[in-house]
């Protein structure tokens, strides 16, 4: 087995077809960093399924040199909670998006993560519907101005990361395209998590909304906007001049960092209750100020396809393993010579 | 004349029944009854049905049930539209309905009288619960004057009997309280008709052990409130014959009596046994679909999956993703969710994996009749998708025929890779009838077939003989491969957008459904004269009436022929030799006309159509008349 882990290369993860978005696309990153990283988990291509949904995320799965279904809109957490179901010792990785995974298809994002079906979902949130060319998402921010709201839009926007806490998630990330370090940090520890593991990944769509997480994304500007967490560490960033405290009204505050006793900065607790990691996900409202990326929440429970692989096993430890014949003669029968 | 003994048909086990008659009864032969129990929705009726026909079919008496209940749980008590009955026909001879009106009507209240009187033939016999005709109730029920006493029953043999009041005196000393008690006022109607007709006590005292032998005061109120009503019957002057069904001649074998949902859940589980895949079902609650996931959700020591999705939408893609992991995946529901699974059931075919889709049809559109039937998604199953979308469909015509056809769907779906349509009913679903239990070893072997690695460049839209694909399962090393919903290239099953490549897979998909049409039987004639000009054609439930009609009319004399459809996409092969070789061919369907819409547009003969929509089968009388007309044409 080690022996297959040291040969695996980024190249055995990649396929034949030719990638086809939109040059500068953030896909391309993202792509190129999920190759790179999957040789690290020392599962082979033919034990690993990628599922996507419809748009542009959704052709993620045609570029992975692996077991791959590429479905319908929205649905991709739902075909994947069958394949993880029925063969628990796959590794089993959801590619969506903010229209597929928080629109069409947000009944099954939200219950696959409340049942902690042991997938992977990263959700690649450009706030834009792009393959549709250019119609607000449910991540856009209000009053964006968009091919179907020439006068702006009037619905208030998901937030990915407190909708996945809400929805009983046992491991919410954040990570951004650019930042090829952060994001496979990120998705290393996705890969260790035992059940769902939410990522929303922060992606540039150059064409129909270029720009959305220059604040964030720009090297010049992340550094200071970028509020990195990291478990049991006090929550601390633009270059340590700024922090999070609790504030005396009991909310989430940034202050400067020399202006508070070091006592009341923030411990980052990932695996505690779900309060903290709430309040981190509303410090800000959108990318267009300091905003959290990392691990929000991370802690075991029970995982779906294992518990019920485990009913499987007790129930034929209790009743004995089927006989069909057993089965049909069974009960009030009668025999007519 | 049968001696008085078969009033107590008890075995060599104590069952505390009088042996002796009091008085002398007579005991009178008949071939064939209907009973109807009719009741509050909270009154037991169903459970009172089930265990009537489990007494009967032990006797060895052919049978059919029909239960009929509201789609509210609990409707306000004592109003018509809570009222919830359960009808079997048995008889000496083999029967296929369960009846068209009913001999014995038992009715527990003024509403469920009112309800269901009309059902009762004129002269038929009416038992009701005396106690339950008060000023209130029959008021509530809709009636002016109490019917029980105004004369307004006077055609009908009119048997008053306070159950209620006995059943809490023979629970006296159990140690449970009077509206407890009360309950257990089902059992004394059970016991009752339970004498009527000389059924076994034995199976229903078991069975009350079964159910509530852990609860003493409960298991002893209901044997005692069931005695009481079978003593009642035998030793009171109210009743001065019983009845007497012989059982009815049929092929050796174990029988027993089963029900259609059960019979399809064991049918997939047949499938997996036979197949060795593992049966993995995902379902959204609906009725009347509920019962196949409570009844496969009971036997996991089969080591059956069994998943309660979030929506119907999930249930589908849940199963679709189980079936590209290699399980026999399969997903059931009744209309509203077939609608809802559609967009799947086209990414399945386009996949082209193994799995089934059962839809248990209701009356619609919309919620419309959620517990009564209907076969009204017939033209759903074939065309209820976008694009060209070709599924093959098999249908039940039987309760106990669901088995059957549960094992077919799941041997097309993985010989020929692709989703298929099961087509039961709410009727078909709820009845029940005696089934000759068949030898496992006599089912038919599924073989699962999966791709294994040649060392060559795997092709994974590569065609077998049958035009079938190669099924290759995540984990298995060298056939890494991608499927989706995007339009696949032949043979490599990359995306292509080449309009020839999708004209050829078009017509591949198609070619691929419409040859099952060699791997099926074909479509049999029933004609005993071979003279017979009229052919009667249906397809599901409808079985039973068509069958019950035609006999009666032949009885007469008459001749006509019958057929009945399993396969209905693609239909068997002498399909349009069999209809363009009568004069006329009728199709009486529970729909508005859709196989005959089917028929005619694809063999081009003049069909014609025989309707009926009110959420309950045909009646075998009406069906005969149409008969008879066509006959006369």
């Amino acid at each position: 087995m080690t022996d297959v882990v040291e040969t695996l290369t980024k190249k055995d993860f990649t396929s034949d077809q030719e990638v086809r978005w939109c040059p500068g696309c953030g896909d391309y990153a993202i792509l190129s960093a999920v190759q790179g990283f999957m040789p690290e988990l020392g599962i082979e291509p033919h034990k690993t399924v990628f599922v996507s949904g419809i748009g542009c995320s959704g052709r993620f799965t045609y570029y992975m040199d692996t077991y791959g279904v590429h479905g319908i809109h929205g649905r991709a957490p739902a075909i994947a909670t069958g394949i993880a179901t029925a063969s628990p010792e796959l590794s089993v990785w959801v590619v969506t998006g903010d229209g597929d995974g928080l629109s069409i298809g947000g009944n099954h994002l939200i219950h696959a993560l409340r049942r902690n079906v042991n997938i992977k979902i990263l959700m690649f949130n450009n706030q834009i519907y792009g393959l549709t060319k250019g119609q607000y998402s449910p991540t856009s921010e209000e009053g964006k101005v968009t091919k179907s709201t020439p006068f702006g839009s009037v619905d208030h926007p998901f937030n990915p990361i407190a909708v996945a806490l809400g929805a009983e998630g046992t491991f919410v990330a954040r990570t951004i395209d650019n930042d090829r370090q952060h994001l496979t940090e990120v998705l290393r520890q996705a890969a260790a998590h035992r059940g769902t593991a939410f990522v929303e990944i922060y992606q540039n769509c150059n064409v129909f909304n270029d720009g959305a997480f220059d604040l964030l994304r720009e090297k010049s500007e992340g550094v200071h906007h970028q509020i990195r967490l990291a478990d049991g560490e006090p929550i601390i960033f633009d270059e340590g001049t700024k922090c999070v405290i609790v504030g005396d009204n009991g909310r989430l505050q940034v202050k400067q960092t020399a202006d508070v006793d070091p006592d009341r900065i923030v411990v980052h607790q990932a695996g505690g209750r779900p309060s903290l990691p709430f309040g981190l996900a509303h410090l800000s409202l959108g990318p267009h100020e300091a905003t959290c990326f990392g691990v929000f929440r991370n802690f075991e429970r029970p995982v779906y396809g294992e518990a019920m692989h485990a009913q499987l096993v007790s129930a034929e430890e209790r009743l004995g393993k089927g006989d069909l014949g057993t089965l049909l003669h069974g009960g009030d029968t009668w025999t007519v010579g | 004349m049968a001696s008085p003994e078969v009033a107590s048909p008890g075995t060599g086990r104590s069952s505390g029944l009088r042996s002796r008659a009091r008085m002398t009864k007579t005991v009178e032969e008949k071939e064939r009854v209907v009973v109807r129990f009719a009741g509050d929705s909270g009154d037991g009726m169903q459970l009172t049905g089930d265990r009537f026909t489990s007494a009967t079919a032990v006797l060895g008496n052919d049978l059919a049930t029909l239960p009929d209940f509201p789609a509210e749980i609990r409707a306000p008590a004592g109003t018509v539209h809570g009222v919830s009955a359960f009808q079997i026909q048995f008889a000496s001879s083999d029967i296929t309905t369960p009846g068209d009106h009913a001999d014995v009507l038992v009715a527990m209240n003024p509403a469920a009288l009112k309800a269901d009187l009309s059902k009762v033939d004129p002269g038929g016999i009416v038992i009701v619960n005396e106690d339950a005709f008060t000023q209130r109730n029959v008021e509530k029920a809709g009636y002016a004057s109490d019917p029980t006493t105004d004369g307004s029953l006077d055609g009908y043999q009119l048997y008053k009997v306070p159950m209620t009041s006995i059943t809490v005196r023979a629970t006296v000393g159990v140690g449970i309280g009077k509206k407890e008690a009360e309950r257990a006022k089902n059992m004394f109607a059970l016991g009752l008709v339970s004498w009527m007709f000389g059924r076994p006590t034995q199976t229903t005292l078991d069975w009350l052990e079964r159910k509530f032998g852990g609860k003493q005061e409960i298991y002893d109120a209901n044997v005692a409130a069931f005695k009481a009503g079978y003593n009642f019957g035998e030793t009171t002057e109210l009743f001065a014959h019983s009845y007497k069904i012989a059982a009815a001649p049929v092929d050796p074998g174990t029988y027993r009596n089963i029900a259609g949902s059960t019979a399809l859940s064991w049918g997939l589980i047949a499938a997996s046994q036979r197949s060795g895949l593992t049966l993995f079902y995902a379902s959204y609650p609906i009725t009347p679909a509920s019962e196949l996931l409570h009844e496969l959700s009971r036997h996991k020591n089969f080591g059956v999956i069994t998943l309660q999705a979030e929506d119907e939408i999930a249930a589908a893609n849940v199963a679709l993703g189980a079936a590209f992991a290699g399980h026999l995946a399969v997903t059931g529901t009744s209309g509203p969710g077939m609608d809802l699974k559609a967009e799947t059931l086209g990414l399945a075919v386009i996949m082209e994996l193994p799995m089934v889709i059962v839809d248990v049809q209701r009356g619609g559109p919309s919620t419309g009749l959620p517990t009564k039937t209907e076969q009204g998604d017939l033209l759903l199953a074939m065309f209820g998708r976008h694009g060209e979308s070709p599924m093959p469909i098999v249908a039940a015509s039987s309760p106990s025929d669901c088995f059957a056809v549960a094992l077919e769907a799941a041997r097309i779906a993985v010989r020929y890779r692709t989703p298929v349509i099961v087509l039961s009913d709410t009727f078909l679903s709820n009845s029940s009838e005696p089934w000759r239990v068949p030898e496992v070893a006599d089912l038919p072997q599924i073989d699962p077939n999966f791709a294994a690695p040649d060392g060559d460049g795997f092709l994974p839209y590569a065609r077998d003989e049958k035009l079938a694909r190669p099924w290759a399962v995540p984990g298995t090393p060298g056939l890494v491969h991608r499927v989706g919903g995007l339009e696949r290239e032949d043979g490599t099953g990359n995306i292509s957008y080449d309009p020839e490549n999708h004209e050829r897979m078009t017509h591949m998909r198609q070619a691929k459904v419409d040859g099952i049409a060699d791997d099926i039987p074909p479509l049999e004639v029933d004609d005993p004269s071979g003279e017979a000009e009229v052919l009667v054609l249906g397809w599901g439930s409808s079985l039973g009436t068509i069958r019950a009609a035609a006999n009666r009319v032949r009885d007469r004399g008459g001749t006509v022929a019958t057929a009945h459809m399993r396969h209905l996409n693609p239909f068997p092969v002498n399909t349009g030799d069999v209809v363009r070789a009568y004069r006329t061919v009728l199709i009486p369907e529970m729909n508005m006309g859709q196989l005959a819409m089917l028929i005619r547009a694809r063999f081009l003969v003049d069909a014609k159509s025989f309707t009926k929509v009110q959420g309950l089968p045909i009646f075998a009388e009406d069906l005969e008349e149409e008969i008879e007309r066509v006959l006369h044409d």
